[in-house]
């Protein structure tokens, strides 16, 4: 693996190297070598086999973080190539003329980050979502709750109950209990002064 | 007469098109003229017997042949990957599992292993044998259900009930063991919930003896039936050189003579003490996928009996955690892979040092098969042979829309 990063870093600039396994290594690039780097991979490398590509979003520094894992079944390793995307103008280039499958992939990632990959087929159809006409939802700044109260409305006599609240009392119900007395006192005094 | 000889001409060569001049997307520059007359569209799905699932095929059809297909998913959108991360980590484990409906603990073993392995928790040795001893127990139920689930596509509805049965025995065990049926959220972070009852691996013995004897019957009246194997021979036919593209994994690219088992090229759990090898076809048609699926299951009955055999009889089964409500994971990110009855799935977290995950992908084997594969592999093909195609492929529509 360590010979492999090296003949890498003669080729590209590496920018974080991240060991996370000995089988598994992620590695952040340029965002203009990336689809380079993947065709050197795939093509002189062994790493064929592409086992996914996902998106981060990153809101506090303002990117996207796409990470392209590529496996070898030669070495039995993965690479993944992570890279960043500036927030406002989201576009990478696509791969399908890597892998076939990585079509769909992309397809998802417009539809759940708004992520543009031209040229790739059919990227701009609606994969799951046919209707939406809301920021796309996997971002962070998407508010689920909000939509969901907008979208549903409460039913006469349905409880909900608190998750967290219902796995306290089961989980450490002495905690919960000490917890929850010492809350109701303190709103208690608030309350009373 | 005539829609044959069409058939015959128009798809000669397309089943196998020569490495040399690979195109992903040979069935996409077919353009077809709807206003000739000659093509009919239909909705295959989502409400239909013959798909896995709900999810849609929108079809156009020259006669009986399938000239186009475009797969449409977002029936059964839940949006998992979202849900997640607006829960602390122990609340995803009710989520995860409903990821694959017949085949969930992968899903909980592979959320609990990328966890462990950002919160660095080794977990005992013991909790290990169970993992795997769970993991294997499941596998056989789906592929027991997925040979049914063949037979019936093709009219041999009687073999999928028998199979739907043989399933049921293994949920029994399941429920015994865990309380619950399907979803069993036994796997959990730093091991499992709890130790085996007594007598355990008896009465699993008594179950598999039982899956075998229906697997010697499937032989006789499913693999030797004349329908069933004038309807699956020479269908679906997936090259060699479409493995790595598609990104196809599992049995169906075992069954293209491929041996790729993950349980085998990045051993995980005790995989590495258990003597197994990969069980590769060569025809890569429906028919052989079928069949490599049945032998799997045996497969899977002699690993659960090595695991009986080999596991160690006594020690813990779960490591002591921090107070899980208000777990603070190390910042990092990991991907971690599992062999599932479909193929490789696999589990991409990224934890940025709070109590919430920041981002979890799920990598499932029918991602790719479902979406990119079946819209090029069901071309050319009679639309009566499409459910045993889908079946073949084990498309698992939640795993597409997470």
């Amino acid at each position: 693996m360590d010979d492999l990063i090296k003949r890498i870093e003669t080729k590209f600039t590496i920018l974080d190297k991240k060991h996370q396994r000995d089988d598994l290594v992620f590695l952040t690039m340029e965002k203009s070598h990336v689809v380079d780097v993947l065709t050197c991979l795939r093509d002189t490398e062994g790493f064929r086999h592409l086992v996914m590509i996902s998106a981060v979003d990153y809101i506090e520094y303002d990117v996207f973080q796409l990470t392209y894992l590529v496996h070898s079944y030669e070495r039995h390793v993965d690479l993944g190539i992570c890279l960043n995307v500036d927030r406002n103008n989201p576009v990478m280039d696509s791969i399908h003329h890597l892998w076939a499958g990585a079509q769909v992939y992309q397809r998802e990632i417009k539809e759940m980050y708004g992520i543009d990959f031209p040229e790739s087929p059919r990227v701009d159809e609606p994969m799951i979502l046919e209707g939406w006409d809301d920021i796309p939802p996997l971002r962070r700044d998407f508010d689920t709750k909000k939509y969901a109260e907008e979208t549903f409305f409460p039913r006469e006599g349905r409880k909900t109950h608190d998750p967290r609240k219902v796995m306290e009392e089961q989980l450490y119900p002495h905690e919960s209990k000490v917890k929850y007395e010492i809350k109701r006192l303190v709103r208690g005094n608030r309350n009373h002064s | 007469m005539e829609t044959a000889t069409i058939h015959k001409e128009q798809t000669a060569g397309k089943k196998h098109p020569p490495a040399s001049a690979w195109d992903p997307f040979w069935s996409e520059n077919d353009e077809l003229d709807l206003s000739s007359g000659k093509y009919t569209k239909i909705w295959h799905g989502p409400q239909h017997p013959g798909v896995t699932g709900n999810m849609a095929l929108e079809l156009t059809l020259e006669g009986d042949i399938i000239r186009k297909c475009h797969t449409h998913v977002g029936y059964l959108h839940r949006g998992f990957e979202k849900l997640m991360e607006r829960r602390k980590y122990i609340q995803c484990f009710p989520i995860v599992c409903r990821i694959c409906v017949p085949e969930p603990d992968v899903n909980e073993y592979l959320f609990a292993a990328g966890l462990e392995e950002l919160a660095h928790i080794e977990i005992p040795k013991r909790a290990k044998w169970i993992r795997t001893l769970m993991l294997e127990m499941v596998r056989t139920a789906f592929l027991t259900m997925v040979t049914g689930g063949q037979a019936g596509s093709f009219g041999l509805g009687t073999i999928g009930q028998w199979a739907v049965t043989h399933r049921d025995y293994m949920l029994d065990l399941f429920e015994e063991l865990t309380g619950g049926r399907v979803y069993h959220m036994y796997i959990l972070p730093g091991g499992v919930r709890h130790e085996l009852p007594d007598g355990f691996g008896d009465r699993v013995e008594k179950v598999l003896q039982k899956i075998e004897k229906l697997m010697a019957t499937i032989e006789k009246v499913m693999f030797t039936n004349a329908v069933f194997k004038a309807r699956s021979k020479g269908l679906g036919v997936i090259s060699p050189d479409w493995v790595e593209p598609f990104g196809i994994t599992g049995t169906t690219a075992r069954a293209a003579g491929i041996p790729n088992d993950v349980r085998k090229d990045n051993p995980y759990l005790i995989y590495d003490q258990l003597e197994f090898e990969p069980i590769t076809g060569t025809e890569s048609d429906v028919y052989e996928r079928a069949w490599l699926r049945k032998e799997e299951v045996l497969q899977s009955i002699r690993l659960i009996r090595q695991i009986l055999k080999k596991m160690p009889q006594k020690g813990p089964v779960r490591e002591k955690l921090p107070n899980v409500l208000n777990w603070k994971v190390p910042s990092g990110e990991t991907y971690v892979r599992a062999e599932s009855g479909r193929g490789e799935m696999g589990y991409y977290m990224v934890s940025d040092g709070t109590e919430y995950p920041r981002r979890v992908h799920v990598r499932g084997a029918s991602y790719t098969h479902a979406m990119a594969l079946l819209e090029q592999l069901a071309v050319g093909n009679d639309v009566a042979d499409l459910a045993g195609l889908m079946v073949s492929l084990q498309t698992c529509p939640p795993e597409i829309e997470r």
